[in-house]
C-alpha cells in the first residue's frame, strides 16, 4: 500500500524533475490537440474543416436531423448495454471461480480467458463471420451481441479477479459460521466487497463494446449498423463537419461518463489492486 | 464441483464463441476456396505455401516490425509519463491519469479521424509549418508510412500508460529511498529498483499495444491512403475482396499463431511470471 | 477450507446456473426478434400477404431523399437500409445464409457470380410492369443476358476528375495518371478490377483479360505508376481531396465527378480512350429474401419513370430508365462526360466475372500496393 497522501519523495536535483515536467505537458497536449481541433471545426460556419469562417452549431442540427445516425446510436445501446449485463455477470462468476484454489477445468478457463484478450481483433471477426456463415446464422444485432460478450467476458474477469485477490475469505466465513446462506452470504458480504471491481469491469465491458469496430465490422447485419461502423462511412464518404460533431458529443459522453465514474476507479485504484 | 459449476457460463460461451469459431478457421486454412464462395474441407497445405510467397511474407514481416517500432516509441513517450504522474503528480495524480484514460476509452476512428483533419494538404499542421517558415508549399504529411507510425502512436499510447500507472502505483516508495539511504545515485536507483519493480506493467503494455497494432487495418486504410499493406489489410482483404476465405484463414492462423509466439518469447525473455499487471 | 467450498458450492452452482439461464434467454430472445423478421415473410411468400417491410442493402448515399418516403406512403411498407462497401462485401454477408435483405444493388461483374453461387433468385417480371421502362442500351448485357435476376438500378462510367485550371485541358487517354509532371497529386481507385482495368486499357487490353501475360504487363504498368501516387483511395475519398486542391487528377466514378464538377467549375471529367469501364449497379432479390413480393415492388418503384429521374438527379449518375431521361436535369445533362457520344459509349467495357483469375488479379494489387 503506498504512504497516506501518495508517495513523497525528494528528488535530489531539480532539473530532471523540470525534463520530465515538459516532457509530460509535451504527452498532454500530443493526446489531446488533435481532440481539440476536432472539436474546434464542428463549430465552423463553413463545411470546411481546415479553414475558421465563423461560429455555428449548424452541424449538430444536422447530427439530429439524421436519422440513421440516431438509428445507429440507438443500436450501439442496445448492444452495449446488451453485451455489458451478460457479460459482466458471467465475468464476475469466472473470476469468483478462479480466484479460489485449483480444480479441474481451471486451467482451461483460465487459459481461454486469457487467450481472448490477446487474440488479435481481426483473427476473432473473421473466424465468427466464418462461424456464423457455417451454422448458417442470420448476421444482425444478435450476433453483434454474442461476439462483444465474448470478447469482453474476460476484461470483466481480470478487473473483478484483481479486486477479488486483495481480500481474504475471513469475511465471508464469518458470515457462514453466523449462520447466513450462501446466496445470502454471496449478496450481503462477497458482492458489496467487490461491486466496485464489478462496476470497474461493466464499465470498462461498456466502452469496449460500444467503441468496438473491427469485430463488429465482419459481423453485422440487417439493421444493425453500429455508431463506430457509422462513423467508419462518413469518413470514406466525404469529409463534412457533420463527423467532428458526432466526434465531439461521443468525446464529451466519455469524459462524463468516465470522470462521473472516476470515484469507482479511484476507490479501486487505492485498493492498489486496479488492472488496466 | 460448485467452482466449476461458476465456471459452466464461461466455458459454455467462449468455447462456443471463441474456441469453435477459431478450430474452425483452423480447418478452413486446410480446406480449398471454392471460386464461388464457400469451401471444400480436407487437407490441402496449399494455403501455407502461398503464405511463404515472398510478397506475402514481406508483408507479414513488415507489419512486425511496425508493430514493433510502435510498442517501443509507446514505451520510450509512456514510461516517462506514467512515472511523472505517480511520482510527481502529487495531488493531481488522480485527474492525470483519468486524462490519458478518456482517449483510451474514445473511439479508435475518431482518434484516426482527427489525424486526417489535422494532416491534410490544407489542414492544422500544414499551416503551423508555413507559419513557423518551415515550408513555403504545403508538405504531404499525410497517407504516408510516418503518417501511418504517428495515427498507431497517438491510438495505442495510453494502452502503455495505464499498465504502467498500476505497476509503478503499486511500488512501494520506501524502497527507493532505502536504496538512496544506501548511497545509490538516482539513475542507479532508476535502472536497479524501480524499473526492475515496474515490469510487470511494461510487460503488459507492450502486449496490450503490440496486438492491437499488428493486427491493424484501419489506420493504414484512412491516414496510409491504402499505400502501406498490413497482415490485417491482407486478411481483410481475403475475406471481403478475394473471396479466398481459406487463404484468409491460413493467414489468421498464421497471424495468431506468430503472434502468440512473440509474447511467449518477450515473456521468456523478459523473464516473469507476473502477468496479473493486465 | 475445504468445508467452506462445500458449503457453498449449492448456492454458486444455483448462481451459474441462473447465469446461464438469463444469458440463454435474453439470447433467445433476440434471436427470437431476428428471426422474426426473416422467417414471417418468408412463410407467407406462397401466397399470403407479406408484413409490410422490406429491407434494402445499398451502396451508401444512393437513394434520393424522396425515393424511399414515396414508396412507404403509396404501399404501407416499411423500409430499412442498409450500406455495404463493396461487392464482396455484399456477396460474404448475403453468404451468411439468411441475410434477411430483399432488395440489394450488386454491380455487373457481381451478379454473374451470385447467379452462379445461387444466392438471388429470379424475378417475376409479370410483378415489374415497370421493366419496360429500361433502355435496350442496358438490356440483356453479358452478365445476366435474359435479365432474369437482375434489372438496373443506376449507371455510370469510371474515369478522371481533374484540375483544368491548374493543369489544362487533357487528352482523353490514360497517359496522365502515368505522367511524372504530377508526381505525388494523382490518385488511383482502391478497386481491384478497376486499377487493374485502367493499366489494362492503357495497354490496349480487355478490362476481362485472362493472359497471364497482358496480366503481368499490366503489373509493370501499375509498379511503374505507383512513386506517382499519392494513394488508393475510394472515390468517395478521392472527390474531396480533388476538389480541395489537395489532388490534381484523381481515378473515379462519374457520379462523384459530376458532384464535384457541379461545386467546382476549376475541374473537369474525362472518359479516357481507348476505353473505360461502363458499370451498371442492379436490383436483385436474395435467394432467402423474408418479403419477395414487397421487393418485387420496390424495384417496380424504382424503375417508374419519375421515381428513376428523381433518384439520378440526386445520385448524379446516369440512369438507365429511358421513360426518366427527360425528366433528368438540364444541368446535369450538360456536364461534360454525363451525355455520352455513340461512338464513345461503344467502346465502353463490362466488368465480368474472371472466374479462377480473379485471385490472379487480386494478387497483383496487392503486390503493387506493397511494394
Amino acid at each position: 500500500m503506498a504512504a497516506k497522501g501518495g508517495p513523497v519523495y525528494k528528488g535530489v536535483g531539480k532539473i530532471p524533475d523540470r525534463v520530465l515536467f515538459l516532457f509530460a505537458g509535451l504527452i498532454y497536449a500530443f493526446l489531446y490537440a488533435p481532440i481539440l481541433v476536432l472539436m474546434f471545426f464542428s463549430f465552423n460556419s463553413s463545411r470546411s474543416t481546415q479553414v475558421w469562417t465563423g461560429f455555428s452549431t449548424q452541424w449538430y442540427g444536422e447530427l439530429l436531423r439524421d436519422d440513421s445516425v440516431l438509428a445507429a446510436f440507438k443500436n450501439s445501446m442496445i448492444v452495449g448495454v446488451s453485451a455489458t449485463a451478460i457479460a459482466t455477470v458471467i465475468g464476475t462468476f469466472t473470476a469468483l471461480a478462479l480466484s479460489r484454489h485449483r480444480f479441474r477445468g481451471k486451467t482451461f478457463a483460465d487459459t481461454a480467458v486469457y487467450a481472448a484478450t490477446v487474440m488479435p481483433e481481426i483473427v476473432v471477426g473473421v473466424s465468427l463471420l466464418v462461424f456464423f456463415v457455417a451454422i448458417q446464422f442470420p448476421l444482425g444485432i444478435t450476433t453483434i451481441v454474442i461476439a462483444h460478450v465474448a470478447f469482453t467476458i474476460s476484461f470483466v474477469t481480470i478487473v473483478v479477479r484483481a479486486r477479488l485477490s486483495g481480500m481474504d475469505g475471513s469475511m465471508e466465513e464469518a458470515a457462514q459460521d453466523l449462520g447466513a446462506s450462501p446466496v445470502q452470504t454471496f449478496l450481503r458480504v462477497t458482492l458489496p466487497l467487490i461491486l466496485p471491481g464489478v462496476m470497474a469491469g461493466a464499465l470498462l465491458a461498456f466502452t469496449l463494446s460500444f467503441d468496438d469496430f473491427v469485430i463488429t465490422f465482419f459481423i453485422s447485419g440487417v439493421g444493425s449498423s453500429t455508431l463506430p461502423l457509422k462513423i467508419y462511412s462518413m469518413i470514406k464518404f466525404g469529409v463534412s463537419p457533420v463527423i467532428n460533431a458526432l466526434s465531439t458529443v461521443v468525446l464529451v459522453a466519455t469524459m462524463v461518463l468516465i470522470f462521473g465514474g472516476s470515484r469507482i476507479f479511484l476507490r479501486e485504484g487505492k485498493g492498489g489492486e486496479q488492472a488496466n | 464441483m460448485g467452482l466449476a459449476g461458476l465456471l459452466t457460463p464461461v466455458t459454455i460461451w467462449l468455447g462456443l464463441f471463441f474456441l469453435i469459431p477459431l478450430l474452425l478457421i483452423l480447418a478452413y486454412s486446410f480446406g480449398t476456396s471454392n471460386v464461388y464462395g464457400g469451401i471444400t474441407l480436407g487437407f490441402n497445405p496449399g494455403n501455407y505455401l502461398r503464405v511463404f510467397d515472398p510478397l506475402y511474407l514481406e508483408i507479414i514481416g513488415r507489419t512486425f516490425v511496425i508493430a514493433a517500432i510502435n510498442t517501443l516509441i509507446c514505451l520510450a513517450l509512456g514510461y516517462p509519463l506514467a512515472y511523472f504522474i505517480v511520482f510527481k503528480g502529487r495531488r493531481w495524480r488522480n485527474v492525470l491519469i483519468l486524462l490519458v484514460m478518456v482517449p483510451f476509452w474514445t473511439s479508435l476512428l475518431i482518434r484516426a479521424y482527427a489525424w486526417v483533419v489535422i494532416l491534410s494538404g490544407n489542414g492544422i499542421a500544414n499551416k503551423a509549418l508555413q507559419f513557423f517558415g518551415v515550408t513555403d508549399e504545403p508538405l504531404d504529411l499525410i497517407f504516408t508510412t510516418q503518417a501511418v507510425m504517428m495515427g498507431m502512436v497517438y491510438s495505442y499510447l495510453p494502452f502503455m500508460v495505464l499498465p504502467l500507472y498500476a505497476a509503478l502505483e503499486k511500488f512501494d516508495t520506501r524502497l527507493k529511498e532505502a536504496a538512496q539511504d544506501l548511497g545509490a545515485s538516482r539513475w542507479h536507483t532508476f535502472w536497479r529498483v524501480t524499473f526492475p519493480l515496474s515490469m510487470p506493467g511494461v510487460i503488459a503494455g507492450s502486449i496490450l499495444v503490440f496486438i492491437p497494432s499488428a493486427g491493424e487495418f484501419v489506420i493504414p486504410d484512412l491516414l496510409g491512403g491504402s499505400r502501406t499493406v498490413m497482415t490485417g489489410n491482407l486478411i481483410q482483404n481475403q475475406f471481403l475482396q478475394a473471396r479466398d476465405w481459406a487463404f484468409g484463414s491460413a493467414l489468421s492462423v498464421m497471424l495468431a499463431v506468430l503472434l502468440l509466439g512473440a509474447i511467449m518469447f518477450y515473456i521468456r525473455r523478459v523473464g516473469t511470471d507476473k502477468l496479473e499487471g493486465m | 477450507m475445504q468445508r467452506r467450498d462445500t458449503r457453498i458450492s449449492r448456492g454458486r452452482f444455483l448462481k451459474a446456473m441462473g447465469a446461464a439461464g438469463v444469458a440463454g434467454s435474453t439470447l433467445s430472445v433476440l434471436s427470437a426478434c431476428q428471426m422474426n423478421t426473416s422467417s414471417t415473410g418468408g412463410g407467407s411468400s406462397g401466397g399470403g400477404p407479406e408484413e409490410k417491410k422490406l429491407n434494402f442493402y445499398n451502396w451508401s448515399d444512393y437513394v434520393a431523399a424522396s425515393t424511399i418516403p414515396s414508396f412507404t406512403e403509396k404501399t404501407g411498407i416499411e423500409v430499412t437500409q442498409d450500406f455495404f462497401s463493396s461487392n464482396e462485401d455484399l456477396l460474404a454477408k448475403l453468404q451468411a445464409g439468411g441475410s434477411g435483405y430483399d432488395v440489394i444493388v450488386p454491380s455487373d461483374y457481381m451478379v454473374a457470380i451470385m447467379i452462379k453461387s445461387k444466392v438471388i433468385q429470379k424475378l417475376d417480371k409479370s410483378k415489374i410492369p415497370n421493366a419496360k421502362n429500361v433502355s435496350a442500351d442496358y438490356r440483356g448485357l453479358s452478365f445476366d443476358p435474359k435479365n432474369q435476376y437482375s434489372l438496373p438500378y443506376q449507371w455510370g462510367t469510371t474515369g478522371i476528375l481533374y484540375n483544368r485550371k491548374e493543369i489544362g485541358q487533357l487528352d482523353a487517354t490514360w497517359d496522365a495518371m502515368w505522367d511524372p509532371r504530377f508526381e505525388g497529386e494523382v490518385s488511383m481507385l482502391n478497386d481491384t478490377r478497376e486499377t487493374l482495368g485502367a493499366a489494362l486499357y492503357k495497354l490496349g487490353y480487355s478490362v476481362n483479360a485472362t493472359d497471364p501475360e497482358q496480366l503481368a504487363e499490366a503489373n509493370a504498368e501499375l509498379q511503374k505508376q505507383k512513386p506517382l501516387l499519392r494513394g488508393y483511395f475510394d472515390s468517395t475519398e478521392a472527390r474531396p481531396l480533388v476538389q480541395n486542391g489537395d489532388l490534381l487528377l484523381g481515378h473515379v466514378f462519374s457520379g462523384d465527378a459530376f458532384v464535384a464538377l457541379s461545386e467546382n467549375e476549376d475541374l473537369d471529367y474525362l472518359v479516357p480512350q481507348p476505353a473505360a469501364t461502363r458499370w451498371t449497379d442492379t436490383m436483385c432479390i436474395p435467394a432467402t429474401a423474408p418479403h419477395p413480393d414487397n421487393a418485387h415492388k420496390f424495384i417496380n418503384h424504382i424503375l417508374d419513370a419519375n421515381v428513376g429521374a428523381k433518384l439520378s438527379n440526386y445520385t448524379y449518375y446516369n440512369s438507365p430508365n429511358g421513360a426518366a431521361l427527360p425528366m433528368i436535369d438540364g444541368a446535369l445533362k450538360d456536364l461534360p462526360g454525363y451525355t455520352l457520344p455513340r461512338e464513345v459509349f461503344e467502346r465502353l467495357e463490362v466488368i465480368e466475372d474472371t472466374g479462377e483469375t480473379t485471385r490472379e488479379y487480386e494478387r497483383i494489387f496487392t503486390e503493387v500496393k506493397s511494394s
